[in-house]
């Protein structure tokens, strides 16, 4: 099997996110990582590949050359070769992202199944992977949480809310979100890390993909700190009266109850 | 003026309660020609509400080519027909569980840019506001585009009411369906729980729940809550197995906004808040007076949450008696 995984190089989510100007960050001042989401597909496709004792799985990413620092934790997870799509914007459209890796992928090989992972944290677009399913035509599910591959289709099973799950069949090649729950990636080790290093890569860039960048459908104006709370304000008595202020509170002045 | 639609979804015969801030979004301002687009043909008994909403056009988008929840490629191609049929100007809708995957498929199909998951929207200026970084970061974005499409966080916007008047028309759509992808199967929860992304409370049990049974007096407590609340969980306390991963709230888990917010037993980790911080109120229940989470709560009750946890429940039990 031909597997591509789609990941995203993208600031650790406890790094503090310091901006710069109205509308980007410092990312020379916080740590990157993989996609936490992007990892449940990475070891999906690792898994599937050492169950069936052949076929190769590619990762690839779109973004600056930092960004080769995700490929190679991605290697070192158990990915066979890397594939860097170079842009240097910090911030970069889903379309054009999709655009790149469908490019990408197809100038590389013939994909039996991609895996992205159900969202990237930074962004938060959730969507980079439907457009590069209707971009190269592929079925695709998001959020999904269990996968069989069977003859020429893939069942899976995805979240829906409340604890439910639906259950849909895919035709293959498609493409896959995947979420918490797939399964549980691993963690590198020592020997791993070393041998990823010596993993190929591939270096391209939007142009020699015969693609360039169109004016942003969507534009950043600002970016700003979430405004946070200042600190609770603690409640006072024994148990009874704490609960009884408080409940007062929950209903006569923040009417939430 | 613009022609605003509103994907709605009823459930039982009613529109969900989530939906009605999206309505509120779509009227901001005055003057727009709200439409509800339901994909399905009864919509008699949710008429009467969308109107008090602000909906002029109930809008029921109907085939005769196949069964529209069969298959989420079919649904898309026929919301593309209806958003094209009554030349909408924009399309909102819930980051729920249908709208985050309808939108983005719809998105994809059509080739438009989609915003998702806003926490406030400008329909006149084509801004909205939405979360970056897990909740670090507000990003203001302009949506350049003709159409604009976009997702709203559950109660994220409070719904009010606006009477009008509302027309029923039917919609048939002539889309087929592209046989990619087929829902062979629904696997119903246990219990009907009210969905944690949708519920109006959450009350949440961190590691010191120390067991799934430990889950009951947080249950117990919800009933009295109200019935759109929900329990929650933190990734310490379903990594040790006391609670399914659907019920996580956080970065890996859930995104949630409910008005009321209420955590027992969890330390405040940057991650869990990632998943809830943009809730109207949060409270703490912590043993530990310096726990972070007292830094970044509304109100903090400094105790065992084994002690609490009950008398809050009889505390509402008697209030309602
Ligand atoms: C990539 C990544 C993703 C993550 N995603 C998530 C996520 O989605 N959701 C999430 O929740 N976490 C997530 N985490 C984990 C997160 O960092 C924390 O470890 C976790 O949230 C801690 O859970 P907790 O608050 O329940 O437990 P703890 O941090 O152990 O806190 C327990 C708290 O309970 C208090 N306590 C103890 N006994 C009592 C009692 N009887 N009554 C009242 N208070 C008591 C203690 O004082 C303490 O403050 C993620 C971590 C990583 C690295
Ligand atoms: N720049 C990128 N490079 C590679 N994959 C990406 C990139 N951006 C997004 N993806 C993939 O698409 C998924 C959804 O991303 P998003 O639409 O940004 O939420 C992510 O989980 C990744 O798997």
């Amino acid at each position: 099997m031909q597997i591509y995984v789609c990941i995203k190089h993208v600031p650790d989510t406890a790094a503090n996110i310091k901006i710069t100007g109205s509308d980007s960050f410092d990312d020379a001042a916080c740590k990157f990582v993989v996609n936490p989401y992007d990892e449940y597909g990475l070891e999906e496709a690792v898994q599937l590949v050492e169950k069936q004792g052949q076929g190769e799985v590619v990762v690839i990413t779109v973004g600056k050359e930092a960004a080769m620092a995700s490929l190679r934790s991605a290697l070192a997870l158990g990915a066979h070769r890397g594939i860097l799509v170079k842009n240097d914007s910090q911030f970069l459209s889903s379309t054009l992202t999709a655009q790149a890796l469908k490019a990408a992928i197809l100038q590389d090989g013939t994909p039996d199944i991609i895996f992205t992972g159900k969202g990237s944290v930074d962004t938060e677009g959730f969507q980079t992977q439907y457009r590069l399913a209707a971009a190269m035509e592929l079925a695709v599910v998001n959020e999904v949480v269990d996968l069989k591959i069977g003859d020429g289709q893939a069942t899976v099973e995805k979240e829906i809310g409340g604890g439910s799950r639906e259950v849909l069949e895919m035709k293959l090649p498609c493409v896959i979100g995947a979420t918490k729950g797939l399964n549980e990636p691993r963690y590198p080790k020592f020997p791993d890390i070393m041998k990823a290093k010596k993993k190929p890569v591939k270096q391209t860039d939007l142009a020699s993909l015969g693609l360039e960048s169109p004016a942003d459908s969507v534009s950043l104006l600002n970016l700003e700190a979430m405004p946070e709370r200042s600190g609770a304000k603690i409640l006072d008595g024994d148990v009874k009266e704490k609960v009884t202020e408080l409940v007062r509170i929950l209903k006569e002045e923040d009417k939430v109850l | 003026m613009a022609k605003v639609g509103v994907l709605i979804e009823i459930e039982n015969g009613e529109v969900k309660e989530t939906d009605l801030g999206v309505l509120t979004a779509a009227c901001k301002g005055g003057g727009n020609e709200v439409f509800a687009i339901a994909m399905q043909e009864n919509t008699d008994a949710a008429a009467s509400v969308l109107a008090e909403y602000g909906v002029n056009q109930i809008v029921q988008v109907v085939t005769k080519g196949g069964d529209i929840k069969g298959s989420p490629d079919f649904e898309t191609r026929i919301l593309a027909e209806a958003v094209k049929n009554f030349e909408l100007n924009a399309l909102l809708g819930l980051a729920s569980a249908k709208g985050r995957d309808l939108f983005a498929r719809l998105a994809a199909f059509m080739d438009v840019p989609l915003v998702s998951d806003c926490i406030s929207i400008d329909l006149d200026a084509k801004t909205v506001r939405k979360s970056h970084f897990s909740g670090k970061t507000v990003a203001t974005l302009k949506v350049e585009s003709e159409l604009m499409l976009c997702t709203i966080r559950p109660n994220a916007i409070e719904a009010q009411t606006m009477p009008v008047q509302a027309q029923t028309v039917v919609f048939e759509a002539q889309a087929a369906d592209p046989g990619l992808t087929k829902i062979t199967d629904v696997k119903q929860s246990t219990g009907g729980k009210v969905d944690l992304t949708e519920a109006g409370i959450i009350i949440t049990g961190g590691r010191p729940i120390d067991s799934a049974d430990n889950y009951k007096m947080l249950d117990e407590c919800a009933a009295q809550l109200g019935e759109s609340t929900a329990v929650g969980a933190s990734r310490a306390a379903v990594d040790a197995g006391f609670a399914p991963h659907s019920m996580q709230v956080g970065q890996t888990g859930k995104t949630v906004s409910p008005k009321l917010y209420i955590g027992c037993g969890l330390s405040g980790s940057v991650q869990h808040f990632a998943g809830m911080k943009t809730s109207k109120v949060i409270v703490a229940i912590n043993t530990d007076k310096d726990a972070p989470i007292f830094n970044k709560c509304d109100y903090g009750i400094i105790a065992d949450m084994y002690d609490v946890v009950p008398v809050l429940t009889q505390v509402l039990k008697e209030q309602s008696d």
